[in-house]
């Protein structure tokens, strides 16, 4: 057991255990901090920087999944600053690439979606890039769209990390970046692929979904990979 | 020579003007009707996996989204030769019918009401769905009624009146519940004496103005529209028939899949509507129409029986011929309105409607799928052809306004001739003009794949296409 030390989170004292993540003492607090890229059940790499808080004595901004406590933290959460930027890092995933909800399969079923809900996106503030995003239907089960990916890389820690195929990576940068199968090869094509549809499941927008699925039948269940993961542990 | 331009057309739905060209003595020389919009949809929808087609194509209308939905999602079962279980397309019937109803009320009572009860020369500002309100209230509020039953059809099951998600290849994401079923039942007695009272407000019109309904326009054509088994009148799925302009046939019983087979299309310069013709007779004698007044025309025989004693009183019209007049696509309009009605009383008496079983799943099992349905307007293809994983490398959309555009242009000179001389046009001729699009209830959004309502601007030009006089009317832009 680690040393526990004392923090305030929004003004309330906590004693918690050194080591833990910020994110994973706000949930235990019941602070709900929007998350994109972070997954239960996979390495965080705080990425999508939706968690970010406010630490006293600093004038940057914290990913709350991979930042730890440390004792005497005075943890700002909910400001008016942080609920700005929040919106803006919204607004720049639905600018970066085609979302468009009204037609697509992950209508009412979309994690990006409901947090464009809960930050209060009402309209975007930047111009649209409009980038040409490919289709990869190759693969008989599912569909990977570009236009749909915010780059979360849930689909490639998953593959990695729980099937432990790597089929996924990303290549190139900036937001010429895409998620590719094996060296770049259509998805059907994968010699590494084993179809167990993990990284479906765990996609959080209409990037990856079964060909089966059309709007409003598409149900992802990301939280499996978590409880997965715990019962491996358990075996273990 | 001089031109007269009305622009845009109004109380339609999308942008189009009309060009009237005069010769020296100030006759009307020419007609045509611009569509000048433009929307893409068979380009953009290419790369996009064929079942999300049901969800896209429904958004080139709020009107018929459903007669979209549904021949997209029968052209993704050709695809993956599948058919839908029975509860699944007798639910996908059921909304059908309630967007024609909806559509057709929408035409009738709030459309085309203002210049039947208001009159063809009324205030411009009150010949509308308000000025109807303020002066024949009950009638405005049962046409809303109406179109609000057929909508409410689709809220039911899908929760969404308009753009219903649901519709799938395959058949029907969510069942009928008895719940919706009896609150739909009862609102059937009210909308069937809707329907009646429209069939009686036209019938008086037509007696009060027999000269001019007789002389509005009847230039003949040949006629297309679906027809079930024994030739019946149909709507959602069956077989297609042509008739000749003396009610010959020229051809039955024909696989909608095989429609390039009977229909060609040449584009005109002058509009992004292409002209589409009966191939066998080429693209001068082959001038048909599709919609109400073609349905009707084509069928043998209605489903329903009050819908069949309205039929034989039309049909008498042109004793038992296909009935010319443009006009007339009201009164077609109305009698389909009732047949749905019926049919809709039926399909909800039909136990097998409420059963969960909706949905049947396959994947891609050829390259290419035709899906037809008779949409409000007229017979609607959706043409897809795939690659190997189901992405679309073809897409072709052939709208039923598209295919009347060729009528719509002669019923266009028919009555500007009759109403517009030299440079002297009154509102009502520009009016006048404007109804015998209306007739035909053109939906240029579906047509060329475009929304809106705009004010009206006619514009004469001599023979060297100058500006020589410029009208204008309406709001907003």
């Amino acid at each position: 057991m680690n040393e526990i030390v004392s923090i305030q989170l929004d003004g309330n004292e906590l004693k918690v255990e050194l080591g833990r993540t910020i994110l994973d003492v706000c949930r235990e607090a019941g602070v709900d901090l929007p998350v994109m890229c972070y997954l239960e059940g996979l390495s965080v790499v705080g990425a999508c920087r939706l968690c970010v808080v406010e630490i006293e004595g600093s004038p940057r901004l914290f990913p709350a999944c991979t930042t730890p406590v440390a004792a005497n933290q005075a943890i700002r959460t909910q400001t008016e600053k942080l609920k700005r930027y929040r919106r803006m890092i919204v607004e720049l995933f639905f600018a970066e690439r085609n979302h468009v909800c009204a037609v697509c399969v992950a209508n009412n079923a979309c994690e990006l979606q409901d947090l464009a809900r809960r930050v209060g996106m009402d309209h975007v503030r930047f111009p649209y890039l409009f980038p040409e995003c490919g289709v990869d239907a190759s693969h008989p089960h599912a569909v990977l769209d570009h236009n749909r990916c915010i780059l979360c890389t849930r689909c490639v820690r998953v593959c990695d990390e729980v099937e432990g195929a790597h089929t996924w990576d990303v290549m190139g940068r900036g937001h010429a970046s895409r998620v590719i199968a094996d060296f770049n090869e259509p998805w059907g094509s994968s010699t590494t692929c084993t179809s167990c549809g993990k990284c479906v499941q765990v996609c959080p927008t209409g990037a990856l979904w079964p060909k089966a699925a059309s709007m409003g039948n598409l149900r992802k269940e990301p939280g499996k990979i978590g409880e997965l993961v715990a019962k491996r542990k358990l075996n273990a | 020579m001089r031109k007269i331009t009305i622009n845009p057309v109004t109380r339609i739905e999308g942008h189009a003007k009309i060009t009237l060209q005069l010769d020296e003595v100030g006759e009307v020389a020419t007609a045509r009707f611009h569509v000048n919009e433009f929307r893409g949809f068979e380009k953009f929808c290419e790369g996009r996996l064929f079942t999300e087609m049901p969800n896209i194509t429904p958004r080139i209308c709020g009107i018929c989204p459903v007669s979209h939905a549904v021949a997209s999602a029968k052209a993704g079962e050709m695809i993956m030769k599948v058919t839908p279980p029975v509860a699944g397309e007798l639910v996908r019937r059921l909304i059908h019918l309630g967007q024609h109803i909806s559509s057709h009320a929408l035409s009738f009572f709030h459309l085309s009401c203002p210049d039947l009860l208001l009159g063809w020369g009324g205030d411009p500002a009150r010949r509308n769905i308000v000025g109807l309100a303020a002066a024949h209230p009950d009638v405005a509020r049962r046409g809303i009624r109406l179109r609000q039953f057929g909508q409410e059809i689709s809220e039911r099951i899908t929760g969404k009146k308009i753009h219903a998600i649901g519709i799938v290849a395959g058949g029907m994401l969510q069942p009928l519940t008895e719940e919706a079923r009896e609150a739909l039942r009862a609102w059937v007695p009210e909308a069937r004496e809707t329907v009646r009272l429209g069939l009686e407000l036209l019938a008086r019109h037509c007696a009060e103005h027999a000269d001019e309904v007789r002389d509005f326009d009847r230039f003949e054509t040949l006629y297309l529209g679906t027809v079930g088994p024994e030739g019946e009148h149909e709507l959602y799925d069956g077989r297609l028939r042509f008739v000749d302009a003396r009610g010959g046939m020229l051809a039955d019983q024909l696989d909608p899949a095989r429609y390039l087979d009977w229909i060609a299309e040449q584009p005109v310069e002058w509009s992004y509507l292409k002209y589409p013709y009966y191939r066998p007779l080429g693209p001068e004698r082959g001038v048909y129409r599709v919609g109400p007044l073609a349905r009707l025309n084509v069928a043998s025989r209605m489903k329903t029986p009050l819908a069949q004693a309205e039929f034989e009183r039309f049909r008498a019209l042109a004793e038992g011929g296909p009935v010319h007049g443009s006009f007339r696509y009201h009164q077609a309009r109305l009698i389909e309105t009732l047949g749905c009605v019926e049919e809709i009383e039926l399909l909800l008496d039909d136990p097998r409607i409420t059963s969960d079983e909706t949905q049947a799943q396959a994947r891609r099992n050829q390259a290419e799928g035709v899906g037809c349905s008779e949409s409000p307007r007229g017979t609607l293809f959706h043409h897809y052809v795939t690659d190997a994983g189901g992405l679309l490398t073809g897409v072709n959309l052939l709208i039923a306004t598209g295919q009347n555009n060729p009528a719509m242009n002669r019923s266009i000179l028919d009555v500007a001739r009759r109403h517009v001389r030299g440079n002297d046009i009154s509102e009502e001729a520009l009016n006048r003009v404007e109804g015998a699009i209306r007739c035909y209830d053109p939906c240029l959004s579906c047509s060329t794949h475009a929304v809106g309502s705009m004010p009206l601007v006619i514009e004469l030009r001599n023979a060297r296409g100058d500006l020589t006089g410029c009208w204008a009317r309406g709001t907003g832009g």
